[in-house]
């Protein structure tokens, strides 16, 4: 595996040794010495030309505890007001000699056009609104450990909602195509205005009426909607949104026994979810924030361990 | 595929060469190599490690000889030292093996066990593992079979067999907890 | 490739180019003398004879949309170079667009831009002048100064911009009548189609999370203005026409009678929004590729004349403009040299037009809307020597760095297409051999 920029790059078997392998280096985060040697002497730059304290950090440690060499550039500022463009930005940081660029943009499409200038291993950390591998990958650890307090860690038939703003999500269009890959069914919910165009031509359900879709749900993924979403006439008013398609006290109720609730955070309460459901036993939203660095240094482990060309 | 690679051929079942231990044999050797563990470390708290993937099942076979032989329970887990190996980047990246520690090591005396003992590379990988993991009082290596060819200053305390080789020659262990028929095969050809 | 031959150079520009055939079929001999065409059995001993068996000899092309990026921009492009790149193109006249800067909203930037051409330019420049002033779109600019000085100007635009104010856009329609002038408008809603729209907004943009902006946000401008222009009765042109419900908004107004003529690039001819997967800011352009259907539709607009004309929307761009993220890139394409090419590929090779209807649409009408006497007037005795030899059937893989341009965002790199310029005369000067 050279790159890792879309959650499509992987088949479900690929998707299965990240997994396993993420369970096997969870162990680390509990042990006094944080550090296993695979990385040793690798290079690895997060490039971040959009703000992110928590993937930067995630990312920041697995690398550091698969010991190797990382340092946080933050080109934040685009490069166009510098007059530098993306080119040659990446490319001077990639001259320095750097084995891995762990790039997130505000701009959809960055990370993949970034490989067709540089030979480094390059990480999509999320570019735009197109994708986010890696969370989509910790979304799927967890809900597998999930599945496997149920007797049963087969994603095949397991009802999937994702609620929310789907037209801005990077989130969404991941974990669309890697529930896809692992076989679950997904089901879109939001309000026709935050639909994604041709989103018929997903592999998905869509549904437009949040409590029509719940009962049925094994898991139940709520998106961050931003306020500054009312000004592009998404929606009218905050409280409205919620009452259409927050996860409320009243619609936790409705939700299945078994099912949980996950979130990438970070979260509006009161806007998209409730204290009660971001808090509540069926809260899986903490054991999402703590898997990251074990799969990410899984992905790092995937793409740096070894050397893809012998 | 197998992560320990000691010049055995990983997988494909063939009947070359000869056998040079049969079940019955190495379930002796097994029993032998129990009472020496005891006998050298009779005060010492043990545990044992077994390095994926054969080294595993040797080791719970040891501990049931143990069990046998002094009625002492000794916690059994595993130590996958795919991380710690000084030649993964001359490879497409290994799957990482479990690793399951049943207790913890500090103070304890670990006895790693391994099924063939060839270079010492992945033992002295195994040893940089435990110093992560922890500080046991004193690490001992048992071994089901020693080769030769050592490339680093490493040496077995328990030994099942000392079966001098050829670098050109393969030798394959097979249990039947992981392989079709429990045996100690050694045959011409470099099947690594 | 010298652009002179030797009795050019001695003062004499006689060719004489036998055996063309000419677009309605029949064959024929040029002769070009004096910046004319001449009678051919008056042709002198000394003149120059091309032989054109197997050419086509085609009226120099007029391009009705082109950015030459000078002044502001000499590092992308410059009136020598971008007029260069059109001779290779076979064209014989560029209309400049006004989004220079400092842009073209006064006489005297106007007249700048026409004395430049003169001691540099490849073939006839035209300055096109802004709508309103420093295409703020609040206030007309000097429209009638603009019409009345040495630049002639008749065509005005924004483009690069919308006129989105329903009110400015009148006063322009009702004002340039004074002089027969034509309002030029680049449809694009801003509401509809924000600042962060940099594609189509459909399927393919939905999965790549790009940021689009639908065709209505074309149409709805075209179907207020071609009522404006019916209101003022006064003409209208429509750059760059992009989608099917910009074509049913055409044919509607045009079976009403309304002065409104339109044009399509070669780009829209070809390209769809599938170029798009690989986040290749080439392919980034206002209005943006769409898909199929509407590149169907434009060319069979194309073909029945709802569209009147070719624009080529030539935009270059300095690298460091394009090799950015898809979204922060600059918007444009090179055009001017594939733009018969594309053309001939598209509409011709495809049985949808003739060799009569394509010099209509990329000689003859733009020069009429345009209001240029001395361009499309066809290949009649009398004439301006403006020709282009064509040889349909030569084709090449399209190298990006083969080009007369100083930009480099071709978007038919390493396609195969048509390479069917052989020479241009610009005046009877050729201006381009291949």
């Amino acid at each position: 595996m050279r790159h890792l920029l879309s959650a499509a790059d992987l088949d479900r078997d690929e998707v299965t040794a990240i997994l396993d392998q993420a369970e096997e280096m969870s162990q680390v985060q509990s042990r006094p010495v944080k550090k296993l040697p695979a990385l040793r002497g690798r290079t690895v730059v997060n490039l971040f030309f959009e703000d992110s304290t928590r993937t930067r950090s995630s990312f920041e440690l697995a690398g550091k505890w698969l010991s190797a060499d990382v340092i946080n550039v933050s080109a934040k500022g685009s490069s166009v007001s510098k007059g530098e463009s993306l080119r040659d930005t990446v490319q001077t940081i990639a001259a320095m000699g750097v084995d891995a660029l762990v790039i997130r943009h505000h701009a959809s499409g960055a990370p993949l056009q970034t490989t067709q200038w540089i030979d480094a291993h390059v990480v999509n950390a999320g570019d735009g609104t197109h994708e986010h591998p890696t969370q989509s990958l910790l979304d799927a650890f967890t809900m597998r450990r999930h599945f496997r307090s149920l007797g049963d860690d087969s994603f095949v038939g397991k009802r999937v909602l994702i609620v929310g703003d789907i037209t801005h999500s990077r989130v969404a269009r991941s974990n669309v195509l890697l529930l896809q890959t692992l076989g679950a069914e997904v089901t879109l919910v939001a309000p026709p205005t935050l639909l994604p165009s041709g989103v018929g031509s997903w592999p998905v359900s869509v549904n437009t009426d949040f409590d029509a879709a719940l009962p049925t749900a094994d898991v139940v993924m709520m998106l961050r909607v931003q306020k500054e979403r009312m000004s592009g006439g998404y929606f009218p008013t905050p409280r409205e949104y919620t009452v259409g398609y927050g996860l409320t006290r009243d619609r936790l109720a409705t939700m299945p026994e078994h099912a949980v609730i996950c979130h990438p955070g970070p979260m509006n309460r009161g806007l998209e979810i409730s204290a009660d459901a971001a808090d509540g036993a069926a809260s899986r939203i903490l054991d999402q924030v703590a898997a990251g660095v074990a799969v990410r240094m899984s992905v790092l482990y995937q793409l740096l361990g070894g050397d893809e060309d012998k | 595929m197998d992560p320990t690679d000691h010049g055995v051929d990983p997988g494909t079942p063939g009947h070359e060469g000869r056998v040079v231990l049969n079940e019955a044999e190495i379930s002796r050797a097994v029993t032998r190599m129990a009472h020496q563990i005891l006998e050298a470390d009779h005060d010492a708290a043990l545990v044992l490690l077994g390095i994926p993937t054969r080294g595993v099942p040797l080791a719970h076979r040891l501990a049931t000889a143990m069990e046998q032989a002094d009625g002492r329970t000794v916690p059994v887990g595993a130590l996958d030292i795919t991380l710690y190996r000084d030649d993964l980047r001359e490879q497409p990246t290994r799957p990482v093996g479990r690793t399951v520690l049943p207790t913890g090591i500090d103070g304890a005396t670990v006895i790693l066990v391994d099924d063939v003992l060839y270079s010492g590379r992945t033992i002295r990988a195994a040893l940089d593992a435990l110093g992560d993991l922890g500080r046991p009082r004193a690490v001992r290596l048992a071994v089901l079979v020693d080769r030769g060819h050592r490339e680093l200053p490493i040496r077995a305390d328990h030994v099942g067999k000392n079966l001098p080789t050829s670098s050109t020659e393969t030798v394959r262990v097979r249990l039947a907890e992981t392989d079709d028929v429990t045996e100690v095969r050694i045959s011409k050809g470099d099947h690594a | 490739m010298s652009n002179q031959t030797s009795n050019e150079r001695n003062g004499v520009d006689h060719t004489l180019i036998t055996g063309v055939r000419l677009a309605d079929g029949t064959r024929a001999d040029l002769y070009l003398a004096g910046g004319l065409l001449a009678d051919p059995a008056g042709a002198t001993d000394d003149a120059v004879r091309v032989d054109g068996d197997g050419l086509l000899a085609l009226p120099g092309l007029v391009d009705l949309h082109t950015h030459l990026r000078q002044p502001g921009r000499e590092d992308a492009e410059t009136v020598a170079t971008g007029t260069e790149a059109a001779a290779r193109g076979g064209y014989t006249a560029v209309f400049a667009m006004a989004n220079t800067n400092p842009v073209t909203d006064t006489a005297e930037a106007a007249e700048h831009l026409v004395d430049i051409a003169a001691r540099e330019a490849h073939a006839q420049v035209q300055p096109i002048g802004a709508v309103s002033k420093g295409l703020h779109g609040e206030e007309l600019a000097e429209l009638g100064l603009m019409a009345r000085s040495r630049a002639a100007v008749k065509v005005f635009s924004d483009d690069g911009k919308c006129v989105d104010d329903a009110r400015l856009m009148r006063r322009a329609l009702e004002y340039v009548r004074a002089f027969d002038g034509v309002v030029a408008q680049h449809a694009q809603d801003p509401r509809l189609a924000g600042p962060d729209a940099c594609c189509h907004e459909g399927e393919v943009s939905g999965r790549l999370g790009l940021p689009g902006w639908p065709s209505v946000a074309e149409s709805s401008v075209v179907a207020r203005d071609v009522q404006l222009a019916r209101h003022t009765r006064s003409r209208l042109h429509v750059c760059h026409v992009s989608s099917a419900e910009t074509v049913e908004v055409l044919r509607w107004a045009k079976g009403l009678g309304v002065q409104v003529t339109a044009e399509v690039t070669p780009h829209h001819l070809l390209l769809t929004t599938d170029e798009l997967t690989g986040y290749d800011p080439t392919y980034k352009v206002n209005p943006p590729l769409r898909p199929a259907e509407d590149v169907h539709a434009v060319r069979e607009a194309l073909a029945d004349g709802t569209i009147d004309i070719v624009a080529t929307d030539h935009a270059p761009h300095a690298r460091h403009d394009k090799e950015h993220a898809f979204g922060e890139a600059a918007f444009g394409m090179l055009g001017l040299e594939t733009a018969l090419a594309v053309v001939i590929e598209t509409m011709v090779n495809n049985e949808l037009i003739d060799w009569s209807r394509l010099v209509s649409a990329m000689s003859t009408l733009p020069a009429r809307i345009g209001g240029l006497t001395r361009q499309g007037g066809g290949l009649t005795v009398g004439a301006p020597a403006n020709v282009v030899l064509v040889d349909p059937t030569r084709r090449r893989t399209v190298a990006r760095d083969d080009s007369r341009s100083l930009s480099r965002n071709n978007p038919y790199h390493g396609r195969d297409l048509p390479d069917p310029v052989v020479s241009t005369w610009w005046q009877g000067r050729r201006t381009y051999s291949a």
